[in-house]
């Protein structure tokens, strides 16, 4: 043993030089098995790239862009479960983390944020590319940091990786002043904390859940975000109890879609069977969910009929929104198991039947646009792939056509809805899983926002990235709303005639590109898209004005729901028969298209 | 359920002395919509802790939220709901009153009604130190106003919980132990301990 193997007598590895901040950040990041992080270098944290060459362990992501990279880190945490991490530089370099950072908050997801800041002396007099950036990201972080000492550098790493991922998920960040970065450093390379025991639920509370589940007529089990790591409990669960369940648009993936027992997405978008279902029962079992708005309708008219059992980690969310009967504050898992210990098979025929009903009005997209072309690509997914989608029209087609078998294979930006999310978000997560298929499917505007990181794919030759763009040539969520809620005054929202060609875009970054614009030209282009070897780009061009249903508009409860779209009755009606559409209420059209 | 009729609750608050653990608080209220009637804060016997007293104005429902939401940030270290306990309660207000020869008298005879300390003697005012509970600075201040009040400043509430709720049975509060003869908080750890320990519910 001896320096010539490049150590010392403690085990020391000297072929990396004199240890600093910045390298022990890396040493750090390694330790905790982190292998990818995501970033764009700038000034003020140079050392850390300079420090980074001696780390050939950690592979570094170049984006083209602070937002792209840090939703790549959220795509790569949300198909893994395990941390995502963002490197930035100092003032706009960190600003432009601010979206990603609240999308996190939002979406409870594990992220460790590192930007650099100015020397301590310069901090606080407005200096080149200063922000208080601390400062501007505490509301949308669980917690962030500013390293004032380097000795403190390592462990305020292991101690916001240790935040970051533990009880409800949420984005740290840690801010270094670059002659923090460059300070030297002698301490210890921290090692992993133990991830400490998530508190289990109190048998009393488990105790009345089951009382009460014992006493239902018409139970439903509705499952969130926080429900996607005890999935394979839940299912038990809901299999023991002969409980219909529900998943948001967060949990979806937390019980198999193929179960008859599924009913699919409540609230706004929801199924019918969903909110119906919501609308009357008499208990509802409520597993790692937060009782969102666009979930809940009118909050005085969601489950009107129900006593509500709430599994939940965050005690802050228990009762925030909904009166909870039974509040069960702990780990979902060892909840749903102790539930499905003492389970009784349900007896409800009455219930079931009602349940089959509403699931029959379901509609299948059966007509040329936006629905039917995304029913055609995710028709095609297999149970390992994983969807990303962007935020919008097609993000709703989506979560409500796509049949997800396991948690964490669909990736969207579910609280802060933001556009821009999906394509980033497919490469983290392409990267994080090489062998399985990231697809991503994107409106023609929130493509845009972030189209740049097609630069990332190129560079990084990423060959399982798949775009589809659904291109109706507006906006098309603002759309709907402004033609059923603001007298079809469409404001700010074309942008047919500067759209770029989103082919000879994709062939910009040596991407392939191919484009489907009717039915018959649909399945062909999906399997030359698919089947390309390469990431590739599938643009579909798709009926401007198309809307999304079912729809509760906003204000309107769950069971106030307009269930198919009356544009779209109309016409049916219309070829039908004869009788004059205006007497006639939308519910009747409706019923009407359907028996038809 | 809970009472929706809102009014003045206090709580007290443990914190760790961190930069901008004041600001994560007060910003927590603030986007909460949360209304924060008076905050004082000051040291405590354990170095690296801050203790906070908060008079939040609310009903119940919202006072429980925030307590939730405030148990979630990484500084609290502890939060004293003062309504699941007996507490004294105290603040200290300067009133600062305009007096003429022929009122001179008359106030100090006030001041001395409600115990209250002169702490600046001047030809054409007086300023007095009054500690109590709120109705005590009401009452005073609503005493001196003829008179002519010049400024005020107000402390805010602080709060302690009661040693003597030892001896009452604690479930007529609460259920479980009285908090009331232990320590609040027993210190805090040095920073690498802490993290390894302390599960974070967030």
């Amino acid at each position: 043993m001896g320096q010539a193997d490049g150590q010392d007598q403690q085990g020391k590895d000297l072929s990396r030089g004199e240890m600093t901040g910045a390298k022990a950040l890396w040493a750090t990041l390694a330790n905790h098995g982190i292998s990818t992080v995501f970033g764009y270098p700038g000034g003020a944290i140079m050392p850390v790239y300079d420090a980074l060459t001696y780390y050939p362990e950690v592979r570094h992501v170049l984006g083209r862009h602070e937002q792209g990279s840090i939703h790549a880190a959220e795509g790569w945490a949300k198909a893994t479960g395990e941390i995502g991490v963002c490197i930035a530089t100092s003032g706009p370099g960190a600003t432009n983390l601010v979206t990603g950072l609240a999308d996190a908050m939002m979406d409870s997801v594990p992220l460790l944020a590192i930007t650099g800041n100015v020397a301590r002396h310069l901090m606080g007099t407005d200096a080149f590319q200063e922000a208080d950036i601390t400062g501007i990201t505490l509301p949308v972080t669980k917690h962030n940091y500013v390293v004032r000492d380097v000795e403190e550098l390592p462990q305020i790493i292991a101690e916001a990786i240790r935040i970051a991922r533990t009880g409800r998920p949420g984005p740290v960040l840690v801010d270094i002043p670059k002659d923090v970065q460059m300070a030297p450093y002698a301490g210890e390379i921290p090692t992993p904390h133990a991830r400490p025991e998530i508190p289990a639920p109190s048998d009393e509370s488990i105790q009345r859940a089951l009382e009460l589940l014992k006493s239902a007529k018409k139970p439903v089990i509705m499952a969130g975000g926080g429900s996607l790591d005890s999935s394979t409990e839940i299912t038990a669960l809901a299999r023991a109890w002969d409980i219909p369940v529900i998943t948001t648009l967060m949990g979806l993936g937390a019980f198999p879609a193929s179960d008859p027992l599924w009913l699919g997405m409540p609230g706004m978008h929801g199924s019918v069977a969903a909110n119906r279902a919501i609308s009357e029962a008499d208990v509802l079992l409520g597993i790692g969910l937060r009782f969102d708005d666009r979930v809940t309708g009118r909050v005085n008219g969601f489950a009107p009929n129900a006593a509500i059992i709430h599994i939940e980690l965050d005690a802050a969310e228990i009762g925030k929104i909904i009166r909870t009967h039974v509040p069960v504050r702990g780990d979902a898992k060892v909840a749903a198991a102790k539930l499905t210990e003492n389970a009784v098979k349900g007896v409800w025929p009455e219930w079931t039947a009602q349940i089959t009903e509403w699931k029959g009005r379901n509609e299948t997209p059966d007509h040329w646009g936006a629905g039917y072309a995304v029913k055609a690509v995710v028709d095609r997914l297999t149970p390992d792939d994983i969807l990303s989608s962007d935020v919008g029209q097609h993000q709703m087609l989506c979560a409500q056509l796509a049949r997800f078998e396991k948690p964490r294979r669909w990736l969207n930006s579910g609280g802060l809805g933001t556009m821009g999310f999906g394509f980033p978000a497919a490469i983290g997560a392409g990267m994080a899983e090489p062998d399985v298929r990231s697809i991503v499917i994107a409106g023609d505007g929130g493509f845009q926002m972030t189209a740049q990181e097609l630069a990332t794919l190129k560079m990084y030759d990423i060959r399982n990235v798949k775009i589809c763009i659904i291109n109706n040539s507006y906006l098309g969520m603002v759309r709907q709303w402004q033609e059923m809620f603001h007298g079809k005054r469409y404001s700010e929202v074309w942008l047919g005639d500067s759209n770029p060609d989103f082919l000879k875009l994709a062939d910009a970054y040596d991407v392939p590109g191919y484009r489907a614009s009717s039915i018959e030209e649909l399945p062909g282009a999906i399997d030359a898209w698919l089947n390309d070897p390469k990431s590739a780009l599938l643009e579909v061009v798709v009926p401007h004005e198309h809307g999304v249903f079912p729809m509760v508009p906003a204000g309107a409860a769950l069971y106030e729901m307009i269930e198919s779209d009356p544009k779209r009755a109309a016409q049916l009606k219309e070829q039908l028969a004869d009788a004059p559409m205006n007497t006639a209420s939308i519910e009747e059209i409706a019923e009407e298209a359907r028996n038809a | 359920m809970t009472d929706p009729v809102p009014y003045d609750q206090l709580l007290s608050i443990l914190v760790r002395d961190e930069p901008r653990v004041l600001t994560r608080i007060t910003a927590l209220f603030g986007r909460r919509g949360y209304n924060i009637k008076s905050l004082s804060v000051g040291n405590t016997e354990h170095p690296g802790v801050s203790r906070m007293t908060i008079v939040v104005h609310g009903d119940r429902g919202v006072v429980e939220q925030a307590i939730r939401q405030l148990e979630k940030l990484h500084d609290v270290v502890k939060i004293i709901d003062h309504s699941l306990e007996k507490y004294v309660d105290r603040e200290l207000v300067l009133v600062k009153v305009a007096i003429t020869p022929e009122s001179r008298v008359e106030v100090r005879q006030i001041a001395e009604d409600f115990r209250s300390r002169i702490v600046d003697v001047g030809r054409h005012a007086l300023t007095f130190e009054v500690t109590g509970d709120e109705g005590k600075l009401t009452a005073f201040i609503e005493q001196m106003r003829p008179f002519g009040i010049l400024e005020t400043m107000r402390t805010g509430r602080i709060a302690l919980t009661r040693g003597s709720n030892a001896d009452i049975a604690s479930h007529i509060y609460h259920e479980g132990e009285s908090e009331a003869l232990r320590p609040v908080v027993e210190g805090l750890e040095a920073r690498e301990e802490r993290a390894r320990g302390v599960p974070n519910l967030f």
